[in-house]
């Protein structure tokens, strides 16, 4: 057996990795929610600089979300595949989904460079501050979901933790989550 | 997996994500505030709950996930709520329109 | 497993375990016990410099001005940092990794009858972060302008700006290590709370789980769920600090209360997540020594909860004078006369427990014993301070400082000593030397009420936090209030050596200790039911459980324990 017998019982009849993920999520709630909550307590008071919302691009926001879900769709229909056995069928979809990371991680970055060089930068007020904060983050998270969904690929392409895709996909979609709510925040300004 | 249970047809919840995404873009273009405040956040609840219960399989999960993410959420609310008075009333009853504090907002203090 | 979850879960392999080399076996382990005794060990020379921090300024306070013999001149400066530093290790590097970390790794398995955690290599990554968490603390002291000044609150703007705290590099460096042992800890978290949900032998039912773990595996819960909005707070501040944001300062349209918000809302929490470990690590003591029932385990198990839930609900009692909307305050006020509720009906189980028992004193004991005394008057002079009108005088005054010390003291030092002498023989083959025991923990009982008692009294007479000489305020630098001072400071140095006699017991007796059986105490949980100390796997074959925790002196039978795992006739 590949690791302890512990890994392998479950009294709660949920697998043992799926659990943990689901930890791991509850308290991610918590921290990219703390970050939430601290952006719209200082929105909600009226701090000067949060009208800046109305200079981010909806247009790339909009696409990035587009992105960001049929990665989703890409890695959920990853899990389907390995489900059924089908490894190289899974594997291209993990592939596309990674693919639709950078393709996310481009127009970020193409974002980025736009607002700085316009002179929006993280310490020009507030809003920036969080913008920066919280899409970077994101974005660290989403890099980090990338590098272990790809680990994960060559594994099952060797034939084993099969399971490992439906995780990688819940914490992945976790992710599409976080962004689902930070494009209406940081990209649309009036109200 | 041990469960057996029937597949979500994920392409169509994908098509409905996409078809929501556009309705919140659209939404605020008509820039009235309600109807932004419906279209943009009330869209993205609909949209994380479409993800959460369909790719992320909570809808045929056991139920104590559920029940453990709604209780983060809940404690995301006491959190907002307890905080909000103290950062969001920096006037009050005795102390209005506070002069020291908006002048050392002016000399960037 | 079901044909379609073993179908998924291809390619698994055997690992072979005995032939590891010394790296493998100590240096980079996967044994859940090495692990735990990694973090044990590393907590408690965090604790030696905890302690030298707290020797130091103690000797300031009492001799003002005048070099400290081991330390040197100690000034306002360096008095700022001591204190910070002092509480912070304390907090975060000796009482989490000793009591949750380390004691939680080692036992949950054993307690629940597996054979590791169920991530051993999300385990070893946990430990690995939280050395580098620790050197990076270290690291901060050596750096120009020394280690972090501002108190282990850290409020902005004094810890955001660096022309304010005058320890640029000291500050961040302090920021960054302690969000690394918040990362390391989540990560152990997950660990043990999936192990504690899923892994349980075959037989154990809920209320079957000992004390211990349950009361471990819900202060980690209490930790993932509070941490959170502050690791945000941490980002927020080190960007303050290194990037010039102004995520808490007025001038940039930040707030510096979101800041005390943040971290009260953890702060609060965290107090509970360290003492619910000790509680139930004294609750399976009390139990094996008076040979009797936990009076109410389903009660002890529920005000667990309530109280657990009521911490996220009381937060901003730290924060009476801080200009919170005073309607605020006294909501906080009845959520914080509250929670003494469960905590109290908890203490009255314990006495229950003990009433009427067949009481051995051995050290353990003595250590479960006196933690009871302590905390309650830990517990009852905090009542004082969650009256909000009786706040605005004690705030950050001696008082505070002398409850909360009531409060850790047991929880951290006493805690650990009793886990230490009460499962020494398990970890390590052999017993302790009950004499040397029981004269270490006189040597450090005694001398703790004597630092702390009088502080109680110094609070009242409107002493000050975090003031390096108390010469400067001529109400304060009476000859009587300087006696209570030095006293409390020759107590401080008194107990210092007598924690001499532990390390020599603790490290003599694990070479030439007699050898302990499997179940010296005649305990009941799946801990003594293997070796001592247990081979790799735990269990030669792994336990299955008949019944609780508890049964001692079960009326009709001839033992005065029953083992879970022995089948019933």
């Amino acid at each position: 057996m590949h690791g302890p017998i512990a890994t392998h019982r479950s009294a709660t009849g949920v697998p043992t990795g799926r659990l943990g993920t689901w930890w791991l999520l509850a308290s991610e709630i918590f921290i990219f929610g703390g970050l939430i909550a601290c952006f719209i307590l200082f929105k909600l008071n009226g701090t000067p600089g949060f009208e800046d919302a109305s200079l981010t691009s909806v247009t790339a926001g909009a696409v990035n979300t587009f992105v960001l879900l049929t990665s989703s769709l890409s890695i959920v229909l990853a899990h389907a595949a390995i489900e059924k056995g089908d490894q190289n069928k899974s594997f291209t979809y993990i592939w596309y989904t990674i693919g639709a990371g950078l393709v996310f991680l481009g127009i970020k970055t193409y974002e980025y460079t736009g607002k700085i060089l316009h002179g929006h930068t993280i310490t020009e007020n507030l809003f920036w501050s969080f913008y920066y904060t919280m899409t970077g983050l994101h974005a660290l998270h989403v890099i980090g979901g990338m590098v272990i969904m790809a680990l994960i690929s060559f594994d099952i392409r060797k034939g084993y933790n099969y399971q490992r895709v439906e995780l990688i996909g819940i914490y992945w979609h976790f992710v599409d989550l976080i962004w689902i709510f930070l494009f209406p925040l940081l990209y649309i300004a009036n109200f | 997996m041990s469960e057996a249970y029937a597949h979500p047809n994920y392409v169509k919840i994908w098509f409905w994500l996409v078809v929501l995404l556009l309705i919140s873009v659209a939404g605020p273009m008509l820039e009235i505030p309600a109807l932004t405040i419906i279209t943009a956040f009330g869209i993205a609840v609909i949209k994380a709950f479409l993800v959460a219960a369909n790719f992320m399989h909570l809808k045929f999960e056991k139920q104590i996930i559920s029940f453990l993410l709604i209780l983060a959420l809940c404690l995301l609310g006491v959190f907002f709520f307890g905080v909000a008075p103290d950062i969001m009333m920096t006037d009050g009853d005795q102390w209005i329109d506070c002069i020291a504090d908006k002048s050392c907002v002016e000399q960037r203090l | 497993m079901s044909q379609a979850a073993a179908a998924v879960e291809t390619g698994i392999h055997a690992e072979h375990h005995e032939d590891l080399n010394f790296l493998h076996k100590y240096i980079l382990p996967l044994d859940h016990k090495i692990i735990a005794m990694q973090y044990i060990f590393t907590g408690m020379i965090m604790a030696i410099i905890g302690g030298y921090f707290a020797y130091a300024f103690r000797m300031q306070l009492a001799f003002p001005g005048e070099l400290v013999p081991g330390y040197g001149l100690v000034g306002p400066g360096e008095y700022n940092m001591l204190v910070t530093n002092h509480g912070t290790i304390m907090i975060f590097w000796v009482a989490m990794p000793v009591l949750i970390a380390g004691f939680g790794n080692y036992l949950i398995p054993l307690m629940i009858g597996c054979d590791d955690m169920v991530f051993p290599r999300i385990n070893r990554l946990s430990y690995q972060i939280f050395l580098v968490s620790a050197l990076v603390l270290i690291l901060s002291f050596f750096v120009k302008g020394g280690g972090f000044g501002g108190a282990w609150t850290a409020y902005p703007p004094l810890s955001s700006v660096a022309e304010y705290n005058l320890t640029d590099w000291g500050s961040s460096l302090w920021v960054l290590a302690v969000a690394l042992e918040f990362i390391s800890f989540l990560l152990g978290g997950i660990n043990f709370v999936t192990t504690a949900m899923n892994a349980r032998a075959p037989g154990m039912k809920m209320m079957d789980i000992p004390i211990a773990v349950w009361f471990i595996v819900i202060a980690v819960i209490l930790f993932m769920a509070s941490v959170g909005p502050l690791i945000a707070g941490a980002v927020m501040l080190f960007m303050d600090q290194r990037i010039g944001t102004t995520f808490f300062l007025p001038s940039g349209g930040g707030d510096p209360l979101l800041w005390e918000h943040l971290f009260w809302f953890f702060g609060h929490p965290e107090v509970y997540v360290v003492l619910l470990p000790t509680l139930g690590i004294v609750a399976d003591i009390i139990t094996v020594f008076s040979r009797k029932k936990l009076f109410g385990y389903k009660t002890v198990l529920y005000t667990a909860f309530a109280t657990g839930g009521l911490s996220f609900v009381v937060w901003a009692h730290h924060q009476f004078i801080a200009g919170i909307d005073p309607r605020m305050a006294n909501i906080f006020v009845v959520t914080t006369v509250l929670i003494s509720i469960p905590l109290a009906e908890m203490m009255f189980s314990y006495i229950a427990t003990l009433y009427g028992g067949s009481i051995e004193l051995k050290t353990p004991m003595l250590w479960a014993l006196s933690f009871l005394a302590a905390f309650l008057i830990g517990g009852v002079t905090g009542i004082y301070l969650g009256a909000s009108a009786l706040d605005v005088y004690f705030h950050d005054s001696y008082f505070v400082l002398a409850h909360f010390h009531y409060t850790f003291f047991p929880i951290t030092i006493i805690g650990m000593f009793a886990a230490l002498t009460f499962w020494f023989p398990k970890m390590f083959g052999r017993m302790m030397n009950e004499t040397l025991g029981k004269i270490h923990f006189w040597g450090t009982f005694i001398p703790f009420n004597c630092i702390f008692l009088p502080l109680f009294f110094l609070g009242l007479a409107g002493q000050h936090r975090r003031i390096y000489n108390y010469q400067h305020f001529p109400d304060l630098a009476t000859q009587e209030l300087q006696n209570i001072r030095i006293f409390a400071t020759v107590s401080l140095v008194v107990m210092l050596l007598f924690q001499l006699v532990f390390v020599y017991n603790f490290f003599v007796s694990m070479f030439k200790g007699e050898k302990a059986p499997d179940n010296p105490w005649r305990a009941n949980t799946l801990e003594w039911s293997t070796s001592s100390p247990p081979p790799h796997g735990n269990f030669k074959k792994l336990p299955t459980v008949y019944r609780g925790a508890y049964e001692y002196s079960t009326p009709g039978r001839e033992e005065d324990f029953w083992p879970q795992n022995v089948a019933p006739e």
